[in-house]
């Protein structure tokens, strides 16, 4: 039995240098095989005492189970180089750009707007929106800007025929909520609006989101907390705010109001002409006649009414330079955002 | 409004240094726009006399002359001025001034004459744009005194972005009022004297239009010597409030607006007929007017004429044939209230806007115009001479201002400014401002506005007065608290950002371009639609509303075809317009235009160009899941700026909502467009209307597919074989593909192949082959009958 050792020696050299799955099957035959080396070592047992019989026989036996367990070993490492060697012919060159991965944009108006939309609808705010022709009544006698009024000119006005004028801003959406639905009203008018008027900071036309709040017991102080919380909110800054007396014919009292300067933060830049304050909205009281044209009672409810303009808060956050780039559709400016 | 720091300073006595002023007013709601020094900087810079003027030896157009700064001491300056001569008092820049504009003055050599220093002209110094020759100051000026201190340059020039409803603070009286009661200090007026008159003269007023004139005060002053130009600081006070100096009589009305906020008018007495009378105009009277251009006269035009014509625009300008000039000896002197109403908007509808508009029509203190009046005479009479008449006034005190009283309730002044303030700090603010205040115990106070606070009518004026003067940023902060229940919203009510993100995730870029846009460019996309134009446009490009968003998309596709980017997808929504019967129609719409490459340049396929059906797919990828196939069709349409052959009507349950197709081969050429463009355009509403979706039964049994492919005339559509195959087919058919479309080797010349996918499917049992085969045989039946299409080997 001594050569069984021998045997099982070479068998297991014969597997283990198989280089191909055809070497180790011809191994496996060479030896396992019904006629293979150890398998004919079975055969031999019968010269065996029966003492030794059994003991020889479970011997060739471990071995034959050693051998092929070597075998499967062997197969599953050949088999999983074959793969390797063929993944590895399949490699390829990652940092190519992947299919398809263009991406439109939205316009920067157009964002800035929406997020304008999404503070105040979170907190109870609805959207009304109107037409942008708009008749003499709505975009000016209603709001207390009869004709021939001073403030007529701070609005340079397009006019498209009889009455008829493109809206110089949303408010003529503020007198027809107001006209149309009961106190309590909350809402924002976000809107295309047009002037008369084109240089370096002017475009014939603009967006403007306006705000209107009517209940009862509305003060200036729930206006200038409003505010306030907006504009930190919109710049994630905790930024000055200041309110200013101003004038608007529809509201009374009325303020604009001033943001410390996001550039310079209050120290006098360019942006800020040196003022260390950016004016960013106006707002103020919604005023009596305004509320008695829209039929609401001055005395029982009163109101708060604000507006910016969203091309000059787009520029101030994301530092747009030239307020004319909105309208031009140019592509290196529409893909930045 | 531009005024000089230093005047306001000699109207009030303020104990606050510029910087603070300036907050104080723009805090105060008259904005400071810019602070401008009211001269630039220069330095060394002496009042110099002039001794004695010699030729230059080697130059014509030289002089020498010895300038004198102190007694005893004399100095050679070379001089090139045409007005330099003996006695006259100058600038002088002595050696090593500074002038504006880091000109630094040095001895110099001038045609080998030595000069030590600079004769100035007020152009040289910055006072002025142009001047002709030297700046002569007043024989009085001190000898060697510092020109900056003589003529206080060092001032401020404070502009203030006045709002409409402050007309009071269009003068130095004004501001200085209202910046008296930002400090706290009192504010007295200067006690104009009557200048007494010397001749009895007088120039007859008649007043027609009395509401609309409530006084008109008008003076003869005779003997001016129009030769006499104004002196150097009332110049200088003209300067920095930004108005040219003309001549004596002029500047001294423009003084005195600037000073009291008056507008006033000087005419040529010798040019009036007859007596003044103010009425309205009448129509086709035409006005030549001061800047030299002609109007004709509107009907609701308020005048001044004489008796044979009108000679001014009320309130607006004079008229040139009866202005003053250097030939003018006598004058008649106006000081009028004309009402706001009356002259408000006209200046803009002629296109004059002026000082005195720009005044009026906010309104102008009624109780100023004989103070105006008397102030202007004694300044002229001072710096030009002359011999003044008697004032005549001409008034209708009915409709001049009328004291009223105004109740303010205390309570409602709190609720409005959710502000707790008490009794007396609100009645002092009001007594600081003017007002005439008395107490109503337990409500609070009636108030009378001064002349002056014209702009304060009602409770809430006074509330913002309060809350101003109070200081708004002193004023409390809240946050509003409300009910919020809950409202229902139409799910069925698909929404605009939704379809945005859709084209954006294929590549879209939104754009948005003007509303109004050019006529020549719409006229080629919308041949055949009535328009709406402005009638005041910015320029003819941008003059009419758009009847289709493309007449502004592809503009900008040419703006990005034009800077070397050729592969271009915009989109855009908002409104179009056009007349309706019912006035006007304002749609939305969602458009876009499309050119170039199908993909980006890239590595792994080859360059193909879009086509129409990249098109139609981002047009299908916008419609609801839900309505796209039962409602919606694409019909080949005729458009007039669309390719004949590749154009498509969008339909939803049979009405036309939209346009695709490849811009005209002749559109694209006109509109300079070097590519071929493809565009659509949909109403918006069709496509966000939308429907809640319905269960259907999953199958639990397989589905079953045959493909058949059918040759068929060219011209049979894809579509309309679908749609019988779908009729014959019956409820088992749930799916059909196109997967090919051939013509070529192998089919006739005027025939195609259309391969179909079918897939059939039964929810309660699996369909047998029999069926199927009925199915095809009944769909090839029909469709050759139809279209005597052949159904081709399986």
């Amino acid at each position: 039995m001594k050569n069984i050792e021998i045997l099982e020696s070479e068998a297991s050299n014969a597997v283990n240098r198989a280089p191909d799955l055809k070497s180790l099957e011809q191994a496996k035959v060479d030896y396992l095989g019904k006629k293979g080396l150890l398998t004919s070592l079975l055969k031999e047992l019968g010269g065996l005492s029966p003492e030794e019989r059994p003991k020889a026989g479970a011997r060739i036996n471990a071995v034959k189970q050693r051998i092929l367990a070597e075998i499967d070993l062997k197969r599953q490492a050949i088999e999983y180089n074959a793969i390797e060697s063929q993944l590895a012919k399949e490699s390829i060159d990652i940092t190519l750009p992947g299919r398809s991965d263009e991406r439109g944009s939205l316009h920067l108006v157009t964002h800035t707007m929406e997020r304008i939309e999404s503070f105040f609808l979170r907190i109870g705010y609805k959207i009304e929106k109107g037409p942008e022709i708009e008749d003499d009544y709505h975009n000016f006698e209603a709001l207390n800007i009869p004709a021939h009024h001073p403030a007529r000119a701070m609005h340079d006005t397009f006019y498209v025929g009889q009455n008829k004028v493109l809206r110089t801003h949303t408010s003529p959406v503020q007198v027809r909520t107001m006209k149309s639905q009961e106190p309590p009203i909350r809402i924002i008018c976000p809107g295309r609006v047009y002037r008369c008027d084109s240089d370096l900071t002017h475009t014939p036309m603009f967006h403007q989101v306006e705000g209107l709040i009517l209940d009862e017991n509305i003060s200036m102080a729930d206006l200038k907390g409003t505010i306030d919380q907006f504009l930190k909110a919109f710049f994630e800054e905790d930024l000055p705010v200041r309110f200013r007396p101003s004038y608007f014919p529809f509201t009374e009292p009325s303020a604009e109001v001033d943001l410390q300067c996001t550039n310079c933060k209050g120290k006098g830049c360019r942006i800020c002409k040196n003022t260390g304050w950016l004016e960013v909205m106006g707002c103020g009281m919604v005023h009596p006649t305004v509320l008695s044209h829209c039929n609401v009672d001055s005395e029982k409810y009163s109101g708060f009414a604000f507006g910016m303009g969203v091309e000059r808060l787009a520029m101030l956050r994301y530092g747009v330079t030239d307020l004319r780039l909105f309208f031009e559709s140019d592509l290196q400016f529409l893909r930045q955002f | 409004m531009k005024l000089s720091e230093s005047w306001l300073r000699e109207w009030v006595d303020l104990p606050v240094d510029t910087e603070e002023l300036i907050s104080q007013l723009t805090m105060a709601g008259l904005e400071v726009d810019a602070v401008e020094d009211a001269a630039p900087d220069f330095q060394n810079v002496l009042v110099g006399h002039v001794l004695s003027v010699e030729p230059h030896p080697n130059a014509d157009n030289l002089k020498i002359c010895q300038v004198s700064i102190k007694p005893e001491d004399v100095t050679q300056v070379v001089c090139g001025a045409v007005n330099v001569r003996q006695g006259i008092k100058v600038p002088f820049a002595v050696v090593g001034a500074r002038l504006p504009g880091s000109v630094k003055i040095k001895l110099a050599k001038l045609r080998d004459v030595e000069s030590f220093g600079m004769l100035c002209g007020a152009d040289e110094l910055g006072l002025s744009d142009k001047s002709k020759g030297l700046l002569e100051l007043p024989l009085d000026a001190p000898v060697g005194l510092n020109l900056r201190d003589y003529l206080k340059l060092n001032d401020k020039i404070i502009d203030i972005d006045l709002t409409p409803n402050r007309g009071d603070c269009l003068s130095v009286r004004g501001v200085a009022r209202e910046a008296a009661v930002l400090n706290l200090v009192p504010f007295s007026e200067p006690c104009f004297l009557s200048v007494s008159s010397s001749i009895t003269d007088t120039f007859s007023i008649q007043v027609d239009e009395s509401e609309a004139c409530s006084r008109y005060v008008g003076r003869i002053i005779k003997n001016v010597d129009m030769t006499v130009s104004s002196p150097l600081w009332l110049q200088e006070k003209l300067r920095r409030s930004g108005l040219r100096s003309t001549d004596a009589v002029v500047d001294v009305t423009n003084y005195v607006m600037l000073e009291l906020g008056q507008p006033m008018h000087a005419f040529d007495l010798d040019k009036l007929n007859g007596g003044i009378l103010v009425r309205m105009a009448k129509k086709g009277e035409m006005l030549s007017l001061l800047d030299g251009s002609k109007v004709a006269l509107t009907p609701d035009t308020l005048v001044v004429a004489d008796k044979d014509k009108v000679v001014a625009m009320a309130g607006i300008m004079g008229s040139d044939n009866t202005a003053v000039s250097s030939n003018t000896c006598n004058i008649f002197l106006e000081s009028a209230y004309f009402n706001a109403i009356a002259i408000s908007g006209r200046s803009r509808a002629y296109g004059k806007h002026t000082d005195a508009s720009h005044r009026f029509e906010r309104g102008v203190d009624p109780s100023l115009q004989e103070v105006a009046i008397e102030r202007a005479t004694a300044l002229l009479l001072e710096i030009a001479g002359g011999r003044a008449g008697p004032v005549s006034i001409v008034e209708n005190k009915a409709d001049l201002f009328q004291e009223t009283e105004i109740t303010l309730r205390h309570a409602r002044l709190e609720q409005q400014l959710g502000l707790t303030i008490e009794g007396s700090q609100v009645e002092d603010i009001l007594n600081r401002l003017g007002l005439a205040v008395r107490k109503i115990s337990g409500i609070g106070w009636h108030c009378s506005p001064p002349s002056w606070r014209f702009d304060l009518s009602l409770e809430a004026d006074l509330i913002e007065e309060v809350a101003r003067i109070y200081g708004y940023e002193n004023l409390p902060v809240a946050t509003p608290s409300a009910q919020l229940p809950i409202t229902s919203f139409l799910e069925t009510r698909r929404e605009l950002p939704g379809l945005r993100n859709q084209l954006i995730a294929r590549g879209y870029h939104e754009a948005i371009t003007y509303c109004f846009v050019d006529p020549e460019i719409q006229r080629q996309l919308t041949p055949d639609a009535e328009v709406i134009s402005l009638v005041n446009p910015i320029s003819s490009d941008m003059s009419v509303m758009r009847t289709t968003l493309w007449s502004g998309l592809l503009p900008a596709i040419r703006h990005n075809l034009n800077r070397q980017q050729s592969r271009i997808r915009l989109f855009e929504t908002g409104l179009v317009f056009s007349p309706s019967d019912s006035g006007l129609k304002q749609e939305s719409m969602i458009a876009g235009a499309i050119t170039g490459h199908r993909m980006p340049e890239n590595w792994h396929t080859n360059a193909e160009l879009v086509d129409f059906f990249d098109l139609k797919g981002d047009v299908q990828s916008l419609l609801s899941p839900y309505t796209a196939s039962e409602q919606f069709e694409f019909i080949k349409g005729q458009h007039p700026c669309l390719h004949s052959g590749q154009c498509a009507q969008i339909r939803r349950n049979g009405h036309l909502v939209g346009w695709l197709g490849q811009v005209h081969p002749a559109v694209q050429k006109i509109l300079d467009l070097t590519q071929t463009i493809f565009v659509f355009e949909v109403h918006l509403q069709s496509i966000l209307e939308d429907k809640l979706p319905r269960f259907a039964e999953v199958s639990k049994f397989p589905e079953v597919r045959r493909d058949l492919a059918f040759i068929v005339h060219e011209d049979v559509t894809a579509g309309d074989l679908c749609k019988t195959v779908r009729a014959e087919a019956g409820k088992t058919l749930i799916d059909i593909k196109i997967f090919d479309v051939y013509k070529g080797k192998g089919i006739r010349v005027d025939n195609k192949s259309i391969a179909l996918g079918l897939t059939f499917r039964d929810t309660s049992r699996t369909l047998e082959d029999s069926e199927i085969n009925q199915a095809v045989a009944s769909i090839a039946r029909a469709i050759e009958v139809k279209f005597s299409g052949i159904l081709r080997d399986q």
